[in-house]
């Protein structure tokens, strides 16, 4: 176990080493003009643009901007951005923001998804798995900035029940609206998942034996085929997780939350490669060390996989 | 993405006038500056029975330059430093008059040497004392072509401004680009500037100036205290300290910043409110629902969903207003020795006539601007409406009998326009118009972004029709003349050369009456419609909105709210 952990997290080096490569060649590669909004309507002065371009080693090489960054990157120094912002800094407040809100998303979907299917599966074909069925084909069709607009003018502009937009350090609460409906997606797609793999592993032999040795209902549910189930929905969870962390654009913006997601955005839109590439890499990590959670919960659930 | 360049004040009082106005008035201190007849101030506008004090938040954006103000020339960073800041001259957040503020007195009597005088007793928020070397020595600084200040244009007008660019040196690619390391500037000080004593200073400009006064009121010419000389900015770019009604308490880029009433204020544009926040918003969509909900108090600049169908005006009742501010959107022909095929003014005009603004401005713009009638703005001193005449009113059968006796067009027009920013809809809008009314094929081009759109403009690649768009510096006439349509001037796109229009610039600048000035340049601007060397579209226009929590909020020509005179509702 330890050990595989250990080749795990080394593995880790070339795939961020490689990955942030290839970010930032493609991202310098990118058509536009980072001084665009700069200077208005006008193009900037001659001197300034010298001077932005050699503070930002735009005229240099690929390549040695390249080990220039990856010198510094080594240093825990992710650069600054064309504002002259410390990059790390900014993504850290940003992510004490994104975490809060991944945590919101990722508890609504999986204890209200897992529920629900779980009750959809058992009573398959009843009426609770076609309200849920139902339900969760309209979250799954409509789009999110719908789900988002609609909900805030609802209940935060018309009912007051929740604030508008969220507030600069938000608390919880502030977040719970924004969270609700960055996990309404992935809550369909887990309820989903967990009703067909229930419903086909009660079918399952060993399910039936468990019946015949005389087991209690809930026990043959809740012990024996639940945990087998939930295999695929931890998959999807874990990668969810790892997709919310890297921030959610479309929520973000609709409630004006300071976000990594956002945050990748601005700097895209903005041509601030240094920013880019930074918060990638960061998101590069944060992915890899989800899959890796992921892949030691396998073992958890289903003592057939091992990882020695 | 809301406007971009910051710009300055119209002149409702014109330069020499309040020259004039200012040696005979001696009691500057007083809360109400009399200038040229004007009697309005910065601070005495608004309710008096009205609560001073409390807070208020504002809706904002993020600032791209850090907060020295030769370096903020865009509103999400300018909007946060204009209150921190004092001039020598302030402008009337209505009529956009210069009103003098740090200044005593500003004299001339050659349009060409100037000799400002500074009152005495005024502070930077540090403590310490407002005095000439501090002007000179940041007037310096922002035009130094080492520091490569994006305001330093600004100062192109004070003599001895050419020796402190750097020189240029070719790079491996074959540009040219200066570079202050291998050819260093002549000088870091410009000659035109002289210190007199602690509160008098020289200005001696390039060439004859009548409205050097107006000029002075953009935030680049705010005086920089000691300390910030001592490191380059680099600390006074993250905290500004300037002398104005207000301090900037805290500022965070993603958050935004928290400006309090500077206690050491002294002089007449002090503020209502003792705090104002500015919200850092992604998107305007979630600060106009903040303003709907009341949670955000002012919004400058409504999102589009709101403008719709005029939305904004159930929404929010009574608590919205609109002003026209300093924009113009033009669309120029390729200078002749690029592209001679449109050069036959009588075609301009055509196809100027043929072109249905107020339509386009209705369906497509969302009422969001007025349909041009000349190419000045109609905000500013010596502004004089209809100057383009019937050449700007949509009229297909007077533009295709002109259009066909001036002998037509073989071919496609083009219309080239920037990609990354929303012109697309408008640009086809206009096409089709011409399309309609002259029968001759038109077609909307665009270009990926603004950069490579502008490099095959001023290298004067770029054939047919382009839009432009002028932001002015400073709320003048002249500022919408002579750098765009001047022989040889830098925003000059279509290469317009005309010995009339550039004698009568000249005549007005060494005009000893501001009417006089004002007479010459709008008949200069009258030359522009013969020989239509752009097609002028329409000017842009500022609508805003505020929460319940407030009152008196106006709207400045600059297109910003007026943070000197909104309350908070009792």
């Amino acid at each position: 176990m330890t050990k595989y952990v250990i080749r795990r997290l080394l593995q880790m080096i070339p795939v961020v080493i490689g990955s942030t490569f290839l970010i930032f060649a493609m991202v310098f590669a990118l058509p536009g003009d980072p001084l665009r909004g700069k200077c208005g309507e006008r193009p900037c002065p001659p001197a300034f643009v010298a001077e932005f371009r050699a503070q930002h080693n735009l005229d240099d090489p690929l390549f040695l901007r390249y080990f220039k960054y990856l010198g510094d990157l080594l240093h825990g120094d992710l650069g600054t951005t064309y504002q002259g912002l410390n990059i790390l800094d900014e993504l850290q407040k940003r992510y004490v923001v994104t975490v809060k809100l991944a945590v919101i998303a990722m508890l609504f979907e999986a204890l209200i998804g897992v529920l629900a299917g779980v009750l959809a599966g058992i009573r398959k074909g009843k009426f609770i798995d076609n309200l849920v069925l139902v339900t969760t084909l309209v979250v799954i069709s409509i789009p999110t900035f719908v789900i988002g607009s609609v909900s805030q003018t609802v209940f935060g502009v018309k009912l007051h029940w929740f604030p508008v937009t969220v507030k600069s350090n938000p608390g919880w609460y502030d977040l719970l609206l924004p969270g609700l409906v960055l996990g309404s997606l992935s809550l369909a797609y887990a309820a989903r998942l967990t009703r067909t793999n229930l419903a086909e592993n009660l079918r399952a032999d060993y399910v039936r034996t468990a019946v015949a040795k005389g087991l209690s209902r809930s026990r043959v549910i809740g012990v024996h085929t639940l945990r087998n189930s939930l295999i695929p929905v931890v998959t999807f969870l874990g990668a969810d997780f790892g997709g919310l962390l890297g921030g959610a654009i479309i929520t973000e913006r609709i409630f004006n939350i300071r976000g990594v997601g956002g945050y990748i955005f601005q700097s895209i839109h903005s041509r601030d490669g240094t920013a880019v590439v930074g918060a990638v890499t960061m998101l590069v990590i944060v992915y890899l060390l989800m899959n890796l959670i992921v892949d030691l919960l396998y073992g958890v659930l289903d003592p057939r996989i091992s990882h020695d | 993405m809301r406007g971009t360049t910051r710009t300055v004040a119209v002149a409702g009082v014109s330069a020499l006038a309040l020259l004039t106005a200012a040696c005979s008035s001696s009691d500057n201190n007083s809360s109400s500056t009399t200038s040229g007849g004007s009697t309005s101030s910065g601070s005495s506008s608004g309710n008096p029975s009205a609560a001073a004090g409390g807070e208020i938040s504002i809706a904002g954006c993020t600032p791209q330059n850090p907060f020295i103000p030769a370096m903020t020339n865009e509103t999400c960073g300018g909007d946060m430093l204009e209150p921190v800041l004092a001039r020598l001259v302030h402008y009337n957040s209505e009529t956009a008059a210069p009103e003098l503020d740090l200044a005593q007195s500003i004299e001339t009597k050659d349009n060409q040497t100037f000799t400002v005088t500074l009152k005495k007793g005024q502070k930077f928020s540090d403590g310490t004392e407002v005095k000439a070397a501090n002007f000179v020595k940041a007037w310096n600084w922002n035009r130094a072509g080492k520091n490569g200040t994006l305001n330093s244009y600004f100062f192109d007008v004070i003599d001895g401004a050419a020796d402190m660019d750097c020189g240029l040196v070719k790079d491996k690619d074959g540009n040219e680009a200066p570079d202050c390391e291998k050819k260093p500037a002549k000088t870091e000080e410009l000659s035109g500037l002289k210190v007199v004593d602690d509160y008098t200073f020289t200005i001696k400009t390039t060439e004859k100036v009548s409205n050097l006064l107006v000029r002075l009121g953009y935030s680049a010419f705010a005086p920089l205290p000691d300390s910030f000389f001592a490191d380059n900015g680099k600390a006074y770019g993250k905290a500004p300290i300037g002398a104005g009604p207000y301090v900037m308490q805290s500022y965070d880029p993603a958050t935004g910043a928290v400006l309090a009433k500077n206690p050491s204020y002294t002089g007449a544009f002090a503020g209502k409110v003792d705090k104002i926040t500015f919200k850092i918003y992604q998107d305007t969509e979630a600060a106009y629902k903040d303003v709907m909900a009341n949670a955000t108090d002012m919004l400058a600049g409504l999102p589009d969903s709101a403008l719709q169908g005029e939305k904004y005006k159930t929404d929010l009742p009574d608590r919205n207003a609109e002003k026209p501010t300093g924009v113009i959107q033009t669309i120029t022909f390729a200078p002749e020795k690029v592209d001679p095929s449109l050069k036959n003014p009588d075609l301009r005009k055509a196809i100027s006539m043929s072109i249905d603004r107020d339509t386009i401005i209705k369906t497509i713009l969302a009422n969001t601007r007025t349909a041009a009638t000349g190419w000045v703005s109609p905000i500013v001193d010596g502004y004089k409406a209809d100057q383009c005449g019937e050449y700007c009113k949509f009229d297909p059968a007077k533009a295709k009998e002109m259009f066909t006796t001036a002998g037509g067009y073989s071919g496609t027009l083009t219309l080239g326009y920037n990609a990354d920013a929303p012109h697309k809809a408008w640009t086809e809008a206009v096409c089709n118009s011409v399309k309609e009314s002259l029968g001759v094929e038109c077609k909307a081009t665009p270009y990926a972004d603004f950069a490579t759109f502008r490099t095959l403009i001023t290298d004067r690649k770029m054939k047919g029709m382009f839009r432009t768009g002028w932001q002015m510096d400073y709320p003048s006439i002249e500022n919408f003349l002579a750098p765009i349509y001047g022989t040889g001037a830098g925003s000059n796109d279509g290469d317009y050369s005309s010995a009339k229009f550039d004698g009568l610039l000249k005549e007005a600048a060494a005009a000893a009456d501001p009417a006089a000035a004002n007479a010459k340049y709008q008949e200069a601007e009258a030359q522009l419609a013969v020989d239509f060397p752009s097609i002028p579209m329409w000017y842009g226009k500022t609508i805003a909105g505020w929460s319940e929590n407030v009152e008196n909020v106006k709207i400045t020509p600059f297109g910003t709210i007026d943070l000197l005179s909104v309350t908070k509702k009792a």
